[in-house]
């Protein structure tokens, strides 16, 4: 059976070690195949301006169209030039559980992350990201630090 | 009135403390409220006629009968759906991979936002001012039949927008009048909608413009001191350009961020002056009911309670008015009819919930002077309203009645209802540029345009007294309605199809809840 390794990377240093780190796992497996994923942080319930809100359409399109090129294909690319089969996604909302809903909706065997890059009050108040998902998701996490 | 009025003789009084060329902006200020009352006066008298033989305004009539025909139209949609409007906001329904797109939630808030400001806070004390608490039962009940109004209005604004191959939109009544009409081989939509575009821009010079720069202008100046209203005007014009000229969104940012904080402030502090006068609640209510059928003693009886809780409700939730199917035509959904059920919920909010209070806090607050021996309210000496504390009106009235409970509350409310004028500015000012693109084009010449007309706008509203400010205002606002109801009344076969389809797949479980 195959092995689905989801990769949460959030395009900065800390998410090049997640990918290497995925890589190593994946080729120990073997049989693997990898998705990287990407959330642009989003909540349904923030306040935006009637102007905003009209041109939410096309700003959600260059949202993911510009992760999709400085983020996950890249890393797409580079898993693909290792030997392995991955592919990408890009997707909005909560970070924790959206990757989570992508792990479970793509059939995620496990996600491994970074550890967050969140700080201050933020973390505080609302826990950072991995955290969360540590918490809340319903297959193995592995943290990198 | 009462509130420019004051300051206007408190101006006079200070005339002689004040340096020359202060006098002479004084000056300028009663020009441009002369110039302003000569070239609105027509319009206004027009939208305000009584029906014959009666002191009723017909436009009264034209919005509590529509709201009334929509509501037993669509079979008590607001009642039938309230639950499944929930569900709707909560996001029970959208599709995660939809995630990113504007929500049902953020259509309802940026919809709210142009709405909840003056006219919960200064128009609900004109109109208890004015007719009494009995007008706050009138208010309710044109809020509960104005849902239905928001419903019909809402789907056809999202069902006829227009999606541009960019991805933006532009929707609202004048979409869905031309589109409609056209799609029903009706005559006239191409007329109609480009009237409705004219009254739209009139209202968001009006209502969404000048009304709030007067109001923030009057609020500052009962807490500083009085000075020249276009002085206000000036910086306040100076702040919305830097937004929608200069494209400074952090200032609309912090606003929208901001202004929710600010509702949910004012509805907890109204909350807890009510919590705390509980035993009064009672009796205020009583008020209410015995004065929406007797008037107590208000100038008009009871039929001046009715005419200003319909006039202020319809002011403040702008049910039937078309401009929240412009702000609501943004959202993201497959189904148009989903946008009306959220939309049914603004009224209730914001007339049913925050008007209600307002004017609970100020029926409890006992700023209205009452007598009672005779059981009826003492009206002022020029015999056209309740004679109050201090002799206020309008926002200051407010400001009062929390004042009275909660000493620095009118500092926190003058920081609101800036912020509230400035939130509804900006909404409105996106309003209006819809109507002007629609006539003249999408094009950057002619947005720009606008945009400093609506600039001007600010100066003019906020140097403006009062009467002629609040009576443009209504005037425009519902000018607007007499057109887009009129469509509506053409069109409201189309959203019933709608809901008869809607509630077919919802029945057989075709359309179902997400698990997030």
């Amino acid at each position: 059976m195959t092995t689905k390794l989801v990769i949460g990377t959030d395009g900065e240093g800390s998410g090049d070690r997640a990918l290497s780190f995925a890589t190593d796992l994946a080729k120990r497996i073997g049989d693997c195949e990898l998705l990287v994923a990407y959330v642009i942080e989003w909540s349904p319930y923030s306040f935006q301006t009637a102007e905003e809100n009209a041109q939410r359409h096309k700003r959600r399109e260059e949202e993911i169209s510009t992760a999709m090129e400085r983020v996950v294909s890249p890393a797409v690319a580079a898993l693909k030039e290792a030997g392995l089969a991955a592919s990408g996604v890009v997707r909005h909302g909560d970070v924790a559980n959206t990757l989570n809903n992508i792990c479970e909706t793509e059939g995620g065997h496990q996600i491994i992350v970074c550890r967050s890059s969140e700080g201050g009050i933020t973390k505080r108040i609302f826990g950072s990201s991995t955290a969360n998902l540590v918490m809340s998701a319903t297959v193995p996490v592995t943290v990198i630090g | 009135m009462k509130i420019m009025n004051r300051a206007l003789l408190a101006a006079a009084a200070l005339g002689g403390a004040l340096p020359a060329h202060a006098q002479e902006a004084m000056s300028l200020d009663e020009k441009v409220n002369s110039v302003f009352a000569q070239f609105t006066g027509p319009f206004v008298s027009l939208i305000f006629a009584p029906l014959p033989g009666t002191s009723f305004p017909w436009i009264v009539l034209w919005l509590v009968v529509a709201a009334s025909v929509f509501t037993i139209y669509f079979s008590f949609v607001q009642l039938r759906y309230f639950g499944h409007s929930i569900s709707l906001v909560k996001g029970d329904y959208s599709d995660p991979n939809d995630a990113g797109e504007v929500s049902h939630f953020q259509a309802l808030a940026t919809a709210l936002s142009g709405t909840v400001g003056l006219g919960n806070i200064a128009g609900v004390a004109v109109a208890v001012g004015i007719g009494g608490p009995g007008a706050t039962f009138w208010m309710i009940l044109a809020g509960l039949l104005g849902m239905a109004s928001k419903f019909t209005e809402c789907t056809l604004g999202v069902k006829y927008r227009n999606e541009y191959p960019d991805g933006t939109v532009s929707g609202g009544p004048m979409y869905y009048i031309s589109k409609g009409f056209k799609e029903r081989g009706l005559p006239g939509g191409g007329a109609l909608a480009i009237l409705f575009s004219v009254f739209c821009i009139l209202g968001a010079l009006g209502g969404g413009n000048m009304f709030q720069a007067n109001q923030a202008h009057a609020q500052i100046a009962g807490i500083v001191g009085d000075y020249p209203g276009w002085i206000t005007g000036l910086v306040f014009a100076a702040v919305v350009f830097a937004v929608i000229v200069g494209g400074i969104k952090s200032i609309a940012n912090v606003t929208e961020k901001v202004v929710p904080f600010m509702g949910i402030l004012y509805v907890g502090a109204a909350l807890i002056i009510l919590i705390v006068n509980y035993d009064k609640i009672g009796w205020a209510f009583g008020q209410i009911f015995a004065g929406a059928f007797t008037g107590l003693g208000v100038a008009g009886g009871f039929v001046g309670a009715l005419i200003q809780g319909f006039k202020r409700a319809a002011f403040s939730n702008e049910a039937g008015v078309g401009s929240a199917a412009i702000a609501h035509s943004a959202v993201r959904t497959k189904e148009p009819i989903t946008e009306g059920f959220v939309s049914l919920l603004e009224p209730l909010i914001d007339t049913v919930v925050i008007c209600t209070m307002t004017a609970l806090v100020i029926t409890i607050s006992g700023q209205l002077i009452f007598d009672a021996e005779t059981g009826q309210y003492v009206l002022n000496e020029a015999g056209n309203a309740i004679a109050t504390e201090g002799g206020v009106g309008g926002v200051a009235l407010t400001s009062a009645a929390f004042g009275a409970s909660i000493s620095w509350f009118p500092y926190l409310l003058a920081i609101a209802v800036v912020l509230f004028a400035f939130s509804t500015m900006i909404s409105w000012s996106y309003y209006g540029l819809k109507a002007w693109t629609y006539l003249f084009g999408e094009g950057k010449t002619a947005e720009l345009i606008f945009k400093i007309i609506f600039c001007v706008f600010i100066v003019i509203g906020a140097a403006a007294s009062l009467g002629p400010v609040i009576d443009f205002s209504d005037a425009a606002i519902f000018a607007m309605a007499v057109v887009n109801i009129t469509a509506l009344y053409f069109l409201m076969s189309i959203v019933r199809e709608e809901l008869r389809s809607y509630s077919a797949r919802l029945a057989s479980g075709e359309i179902r809840k997400f698990a997030h």
